[in-house]
């Protein structure tokens, strides 16, 4: 593996919030982490574990308190500056006041895409989240589960090379949940996007990742690394496998070594 | 330890008072430099002919030191010190603006209450009562001095029922806005315990209610002291700061610091009026649910 | 005269939004709207019909209280005489309103733009908003000249000016945490955001301000006539009726006040519309 294929690299990564007082926190401590280009990686943990704060320091929204970091084999700083990130949260933060074809080409704008390619390229991006025929509704109108689609055209539409998902599904309800999943899966597939994932949620780590992140809380550090080789595409039939369960069990056990130990 | 702790959240809060200070003295300043600036170029921006908007002689623009001066020199010969007068006129303006903020407070709260209750009541009169404030107050002031009279009111009664007129409207819009604001879980939760829509509104609305409604009192509190000012123009009796405004201002182009002063003194009353209100909403209403503005 | 400083609240405060004839609207969507204003016709034919009656039946003397059919007979009769009055009052609550609004959007912007102004001016501004601002109209009229209509666009500017600010300046702060990250991961710069987020986000609350200061306008610089200044105007015109215990003809001129101010305010309402096709307090109308 060389330098080039790593998308992320982390190396003996820390974060600290607030000064020397009580209210200083350890929230990573010494994180060693290489992603590579094309992988699908998850972050799972209590909360309190860093799992955000990781994603927000690849993502150049925090600043390292220590250690190398790397994106694409540049500071994030450079990175960002670069377009090379495409963010989607827990809440889809679409601005109110345009609609959601308008939310998708708020990137390009900023890139100073001339409009005839805007809209083309937005009318593209909704097509590959299924909701082509949305482009002239405005936020409001539609679903939390067609929000957060929305917020997914916009992340991938200038085309970034890491994607950094912040429990995107979070507040969707369990079947909307699955079907979104699946979309992602999907999306990623035909993108091939580097994906990183933070969630709560064990099968879902199972089920869209190559790898799961284990993280464990106080302070916030990786614990284990369970690779997941279920074949690709995965489905229905894939959360009925035995496999799946195998796996789902080994992030659970993962889990709990670590952390049902401090507790 | 905790006197420690107490100290920077102290800071925090003397430093809105902390800029308001350097912006009066700024301002106070800048008035200085623009006289200056005048009295030397001889009315016109400097190195050009062209006019200054406000000419800057002593009676259009008299120091400020003037002004505070002359707060301590009769008013008229032998008189009594303008300050004084102005003491009297605020107390009297407070007077009036305070039974008007009163009236026009439970007016509103209990119009609030009415239309929370019956869309119908709220379809048939709230257009009236966002009309009502687009009537000019000065137009009404004269007929409600009459009637007051013919009631046998004294006369400063009728400029707090003038008060109360520009008082209430807040008040409705956001009682309205408030009671309607509580979660409605919490409604059904006081269903669940067969709650009588008494108990709702006291014990749920009432209390979710009141941060916007302090938040319409700070306004209410500058309104109903406008309205006594207006109130008292066409009511014609001596007392009050509206009065003052109107005796002076025709004496302003001998002695125009009078009228200063009390344009200032009432600026004061506005502010210390807006002020207690304020420490009312800071006993009854906790930080994290206050509005800053 | 009141200045709300939150946009939320204009859902409350736009009571006749249901008014404002708003371009393309379906027939169903009228008749749902005439059924809505239907109470508050009622109400109104219900409040005249009284008071014509009590007045009446009491045999209540005009210079009390006069009657509804008084006030609209010399509405007619004095047409010529307060209408252009009226447009004269208009101008230079207009005048003022244009000159507040803009210094008050200027002003936020720089709240925004520079911190030392936003903890230094924004405190002075609520201050200031506390002041009962039109006792500055006995001085503007002797600064500028009496006559001139400079003077009470001056004092109307200054009453507009803090709301507006005020208003504007939180709109343009208190943007959503979320959005700045967005913008922030798109590596947007300052101008991107002010432009993309902060102004839009601005201006339901510059609208809720435009609103309660286009009510202001008219009633500040009515009363700033009184002190004096030409008399071809609505408040020096309602004041010399009062005086002469002329009410029905005072009441006229006050009818004249309140059909521009209302028109005043529908004509903001209206811009809002077309200017936020997305704001929430006209969702719940679209939506029925």
């Amino acid at each position: 593996m060389t330098a080039n294929e790593a998308m992320v690299r982390a190396e003996q990564v820390n974060k600290v919030f607030g000064g020397d007082g009580a209210d200083r926190v350890e929230a990573l401590r010494d994180i060693d982490l290489t992603i590579d280009t094309g992988e699908f990686v998850s972050l799972i943990g209590p909360s309190g574990c860093g799992k955000s704060t990781l994603l927000r320091l690849i993502g150049d929204l925090l600043t390292p308190s220590g250690g190398r970091l790397t994106v694409n084999g540049k500071p994030p700083h450079q990175a960002r500056l670069d377009r090379d990130y495409g963010m989607v949260f827990q809440h889809a933060t679409l601005l109110d006041w345009r609609t959601v074809s308008r939310n998708v080409e708020l990137p390009l704008e900023i890139l100073d895409i001339p409009a005839e390619r805007r809209h083309v390229r937005a009318a593209e991006m909704l097509e590959l989240v299924q909701l082509g025929s949305f482009g002239e509704h405005y936020p409001w109108q539609l679903s939390g589960g067609m929000q957060q689609r929305v917020a997914i055209a916009r992340a991938l539409t200038f085309q970034p090379s890491l994607l950094l998902m912040d429990e995107p599904f979070g507040a969707l309800d369990e079947m909307t949940r699955e079907l979104m999943q699946q979309e992602v899966l999907r999306i990623w597939r035909e993108t091939q996007t580097t994906v990183v994932f933070v969630t709560h949620s064990i099968p879902e780590a199972v089920f869209l990742s190559n790898r799961v992140v284990v993280m464990s809380a106080r302070p916030g550090r990786i614990s284990e690394i369970v690779d997941i080789p279920l074949p690709h595409p995965r489905n229905e039939n894939t959360r009925e496998s035995s496999d799946y369960y195998e796996k789902i069990t080994e992030v659970r056990e993962a889990l709990r070594r670590e952390n049902g130990a401090a507790a | 330890m905790q006197e420690a702790a107490a100290q920077p959240s102290l800071m925090t809060r003397a430093r809105p008072a902390i800029a308001v200070t350097v912006i009066v003295v700024v301002l106070a300043g800048l008035w200085e430099l623009y006289k200056l600036v005048g009295q030397t170029t001889g009315g016109t921006w400097p190195f050009t002919s062209l006019g200054l908007p406000v000419r800057p002689d002593n009676i259009t623009m008299p120091h400020v030191w003037d002004m505070i001066g002359e707060l301590f020199v009769p008013a008229r010969r032998g008189g009594e010190l303008l300050i004084v007068i102005l003491l009297k006129g605020a107390l009297f303006t407070m007077r009036e603006a305070l039974l008007g903020f009163v009236i026009g407070g439970v007016v509103g709260f209990g119009l609030g209450v009415l239309f929370v209750r019956s869309t119908l009541a709220e379809r048939s009169f709230m257009p009236y009562v966002v009309a009502s404030q687009t009537v000019p107050i000065i137009a009404i002031a004269p007929m409600v001095v009459i009637w007051g009279s013919r009631l046998d009111w004294p006369p400063w009664i009728s400029v707090s029922i003038i008060s109360a007129y520009l008082t209430f409207f807040p008040v409705t819009i956001n009682t309205l806005r408030g009671l309607r604001s509580p979660d409605p879980t919490a409604l059904e939760l006081m269903r669940s315990y067969a709650a009588t829509p008494r108990d709702v509104l006291w014990k749920v609305q009432v209390p979710a209610a009141l941060p916007y409604i302090f938040t319409a009192l700070k306004v209410s509190a500058t309104a109903s002291i406008i309205g006594a000012i207006v109130g008292e123009l066409p009511a014609g009796f001596a007392d009050g700061l509206g009065r003052s405004l109107l005796v002076f201002s025709q004496q302003f182009a001998t002695r125009s610091a009078k009228l200063y002063g009390t344009v200032i003194f009432t600026a004061l009353v506005g502010i210390v009026f807006v002020g207690l209100v304020t420490l009312a909403e800071h006993r009854f209403v906790d930080a994290s649910r206050r509005d800053t503005a | 005269m009141t200045d709300h400083l939150d946009p939320h609240e204009t859902d409350v405060l736009t009571a006749f939004e249901g008014d404002v004839p708003a371009g393309t609207r379906t027939p169903s969507a009228l008749r749902h709207r005439l059924r809505r204003a239907g109470p508050a016709l009622v109400a109104f034919l219900l409040v005249v019909a009284l008071w014509e009656g009590l007045v009446r039946l009491l045999n209540v003397q005009a210079f009390i209280l006069p009657r509804p059919s008084q006030i609209i007979i010399r509405f007619i009769e004095t047409a010529g005489e307060i209408w252009p009055a009226g447009l004269n009052t208009l101008y230079e609550a207009l005048g003022g309103f244009v000159m507040g609004v803009t210094a008050g959007i200027v002003a936020a912007l720089a709240t925004v733009r520079w911190v030392a102004v936003r903890e230094g001016l924004l405190p002075f501004a609520i201050a200031a908003n506390s002041i009962p601002i039109i006792a500055l109209a006995p001085i503007t009229n002797a600064w500028f000249s009496l006559t001139s209509p400079v003077s009470k666009m001056v004092v109307v500017a200054v009453i507009v000016f803090f709301p507006v600010m005020i208003n504007t300046a939180r709109g343009l702060i208190e943007v959503e945490a979320a959005e700045l990250e967005l913008l922030r991961s798109y590596a947007a710069s300052p101008r991107e955001v002010m432009r993309r987020v902060r102004v839009p986000h601005a201006l339901p609350y510059l609208f809720s301000a435009l609103k309660v200061a286009s009510a202001l306008s008219l009633i500040g610089a009515i009363v700033a006539e009184y002190f004096g200044g030409s008399q071809d105007v609505l408040g020096q015109y309602i004041v010399r009726k009062a005086n002469l215990f002329q009410f029905p003809d005072a009441w006229a001129a006050i009818l004249v006040a309140s059909i521009l101010g209302l028109t005043f305010y529908g004509l903001i309402l209206l811009t809002e519309r077309i200017v936020m096709p997305w704001h929430v307090s006209f969702r719940a109308a679209d939506e029925a």
